[in-house]
């Protein structure tokens, strides 16, 4: 399952995807939750009774703004999150 | 399937007419006796805008009731499920489990599991649509959900937006302030003007409505402005659509599917029709959470036998 | 020489008329502010509005359009002013009058009603860096004033009463038309006038602080636009970017006009 947290508003389109599949059993030893200076993300049970990680909700609605300090406007080549995230689950869309 | 429309004052206000009250609904299916059910489950829906309360007995739609959620979300389950219970002379001891599900899950202080809107959603999907059901979607009163499902009605991709007010029914409800015209009446005059107009070019409803009074100087009519609104949120949901992939079967839930204004630019735009439902469009997420609760005494059951 | 700048806001028009004053022996041009107008548009179109706002500007200076040498123009609707020589955009024009009111400034902040920007600027007044959020009113002005009328105060009396509180109210909703509501409901639950007006404008300014990072906050740092009169707000906002010291010019509407004069005058040479 891809989950697509965050949100489009007038300003433009913000989501951070998570691919369960490639979550489940993480690979990385969840270097997400650390690597991140904000620490939005953590391990939920989802629906399905499977152990994934999420955005937190109240990031969710300021992602944009949560994710600027990672994302300066000169323009960035990486991204603390998805270098730890080894198995590829975790995408930006912007 | 005869359905009862109750309309219920939920709170003293002032006098102003309340142009965003849309009608509230309570049903049960009278050809069927409950008393003789083996299982009995029960879905809460607590949104922001509205609450839902869905019995399912064994396995089956059997009532549900779509009200106002109040400013107590506690007290917006309790009253919900009331509701239907009194149609059916029913007691919570009578129910068996009860999910929660939407905003205010956290708050239904009697439900036996949470689960979130996004899968109740897409299960109730696939009970009211059937199993053709791939792409859902839901616009509640403060968020607007894209899903895409299985045949099972399990989630493969989804995403929620409730930050924005605009494609949700908030944004619609301003409009309905703003044109002094009550919400339902909102699409079928979308309909009755000489020529579609281009959608208003903002996307923040804050702005929209500013938009929207230059329109009316301009000599827009009431209905044009509405048009011109209604395509700005399809072509907005649309972009939700495509962002998790568009295939039919197409399904509408929630409030919007009460709006052919809004409705039929969205299969105008995708090229696709929505599907049919008879039910209540507003009870997916209960409904879902309801059968939820049924899978899951199924299995229990199953254990112990 | 005289030239204007004129700034098409999305809620209010201004114009300033710039002179060049000649200083025997100084090194550097100096100029002075010869009139400046701020016009809501009210019943006009945007073009009308323009054209309204510049001849009484003029009117006012006893001028004639044809002693302008050029005419600068910036802002949402820029491309509405017909009369305009050229236009610029936000970033430059309020980079420059920022700069020329305050020549140490490196980071400027530009929140109007309808757009909320940060910019890094070097010590020639040019912006080299910008990040905005257009085009969402929580980003800027908008908020705070939708939330005032909740309130039923106007926006001054909002901004003073944030300054009476202490208590830091996270607000859950990030759009307006939301905010609105969450705003009656701190309201139904007796929550304090101050404490929700504090509320309101630390959420506005942690937006704005967001863009203003993207940029970098760096050296003196300066606040333009109309929220500037709202002492609140520049209180919420030294906070969310921890600064000591924001500048604030005394006709904060006015920069991104003057800076338009500014750029005018110095492509005439």
């Amino acid at each position: 399952m891809i989950a697509n947290y965050g949100y489009k508003d007038g300003s433009g389109e913000y989501y951070i995807s998570i691919d369960t599949d490639k979550c489940i059993d993480c690979a990385a030893g969840r270097a997400c939750l650390e690597a991140c200076p904000k620490q939005m993300f953590e391990v939920i049970a989802d629906d399905y009774d499977d152990q994934v990680v999420w955005v937190k909700k109240p990031n969710c609605r300021t992602l944009a703004y949560d994710c600027s300090a990672c994302k300066p406007a000169a323009g960035y080549a990486s991204l603390p999150c998805t270098l730890a995230c080894t198995p590829g689950a975790i995408k930006h869309s912007w | 399937m005869s359905a009862t429309s109750i309309e219920t004052t939920v709170e003293t206000m002032p006098a102003k007419k309340e142009f965003w009250r849309w009608q509230e609904n309570v049903w049960v299916d009278e050809s069927k006796d409950w008393k003789s059910a083996k299982l009995i489950t029960c879905g809460i829906d607590v949104g922001s805008v509205s609450s839902q309360a869905v019995l399912v007995v064994d396995g089956e739609l059997y009532g549900f009731n779509s009200m106002r959620t109040g400013n107590n979300s506690p007290d917006s389950a309790t009253n919900a499920l009331q509701g239907v219970m009194d149609k059916c002379g029913m007691q919570l001891s009578d129910i068996h489990y009860v999910v929660g599900t939407g905003y205010g899950r956290v708050n239904v202080p009697f439900a036996h599991k949470a689960i979130t809107e996004i899968a109740c959603h897409a299960r109730g999907a696939n009970y009211m649509g059937g199993n053709s059901v791939r792409t859902i979607l839901d616009m509640g009163g403060q968020d607007c959900k894209a899903i895409h499902c299985d045949e099972k009605g399990k989630v493969t991709n989804f995403l929620m937006n409730d930050k924005c007010a605009a494609g949700t029914g908030r944004g619609m409800e301003v409009i309905s302030d703003l044109m002094q015209i009550p919400i339902a009446e909102l699409g079928p005059r979308s309909f009755d003007i000489d020529a579609e107009p281009d959608a208003v070019s903002s996307v923040c409803v804050v702005f929209a409505k500013s938009e929207a009074l230059g329109l009316l100087k301009a000599g827009y009519t009431k209905n044009k402005v509405i048009a011109a609104y209604c395509q700005a949120m399809a072509e907005r949901v649309v972009s939700l659509l495509e962002r998790i992939g568009v295939e039919e079967g197409f399904f509408i839930t929630g409030g919007i599917a009460k709006n052919p204004g809004v409705v039929k630019r969205i299969e105008k735009l995708l090229g696709i029709k929505a599907m049919e439902t008879k039910v209540d469009s507003q009870i997916a997420g209960a409904l879902g959470a309801a059968l939820f609760g049924y899978t899951l005494m199924q299995k229990q059951g199953a254990k112990a036998a | 020489m005289i030239t204007a700048g004129i700034d098409m806001g999305s809620r209010t028009v201004k114009v300033v008329l710039l002179e060049e004053i000649k200083v025997e022996g100084a090194p550097q041009l100096k100029y002075a502010i010869k009139k400046t107008h701020i016009m809501m548009p009210g019943d006009l179109d945007p073009d009308q509005a323009a054209e309204k706002v510049y001849d009484d500007v003029l009117t006012g200076a006893g001028l004639k359009r044809d002693q302008i040498s050029a005419v600068f123009a910036t802002g949402a609707g820029r491309k509405q002013v017909a009369f305009a020589t050229e236009g610029i955009t936000e970033m430059t024009a309020g980079a420059k009058g920022a700069s020329y009111m305050f020549p140490l400034a490196r980071t400027v902040v530009d929140v109007g009603a309808e757009e909320g920007r940060g910019m890094k600027t070097d010590e020639q007044g040019r912006a080299v860096d910008f990040a905005g959020n257009e085009k969402c009113a929580a980003g800027a002005g908008s908020f705070a004033e939708a939330m005032s009328r909740a309130l039923q105060m106007n926006l001054k009396e909002f901004g003073d009463a944030s300054l009476l509180s202490d208590k830091t109210i996270p607000m859950n909703a990030q759009c307006t038309v939301f905010a609105e509501s969450e705003v009656v409901s701190l309201i139904h639950s007796a929550t304090p006038k101050n404490d929700i007006a504090k509320a309101v404008l630390d959420a506005v300014a942690s937006r704005v602080c967001a863009m203003v990072r993207r940029v970098g906050i760096e050296g003196e740092v300066v606040l333009i636009g109309g929220m500037v009169h709202n002492a609140g707000f520049v209180q919420s906002l030294k906070n969310a970017m921890g600064v000591d010291k924001i500048s604030l010019p005394d006709m904060p509407e006015y920069i991104s006009a003057l800076g338009c004069a500014l750029i005018a005058a110095e492509r005439q040479h």
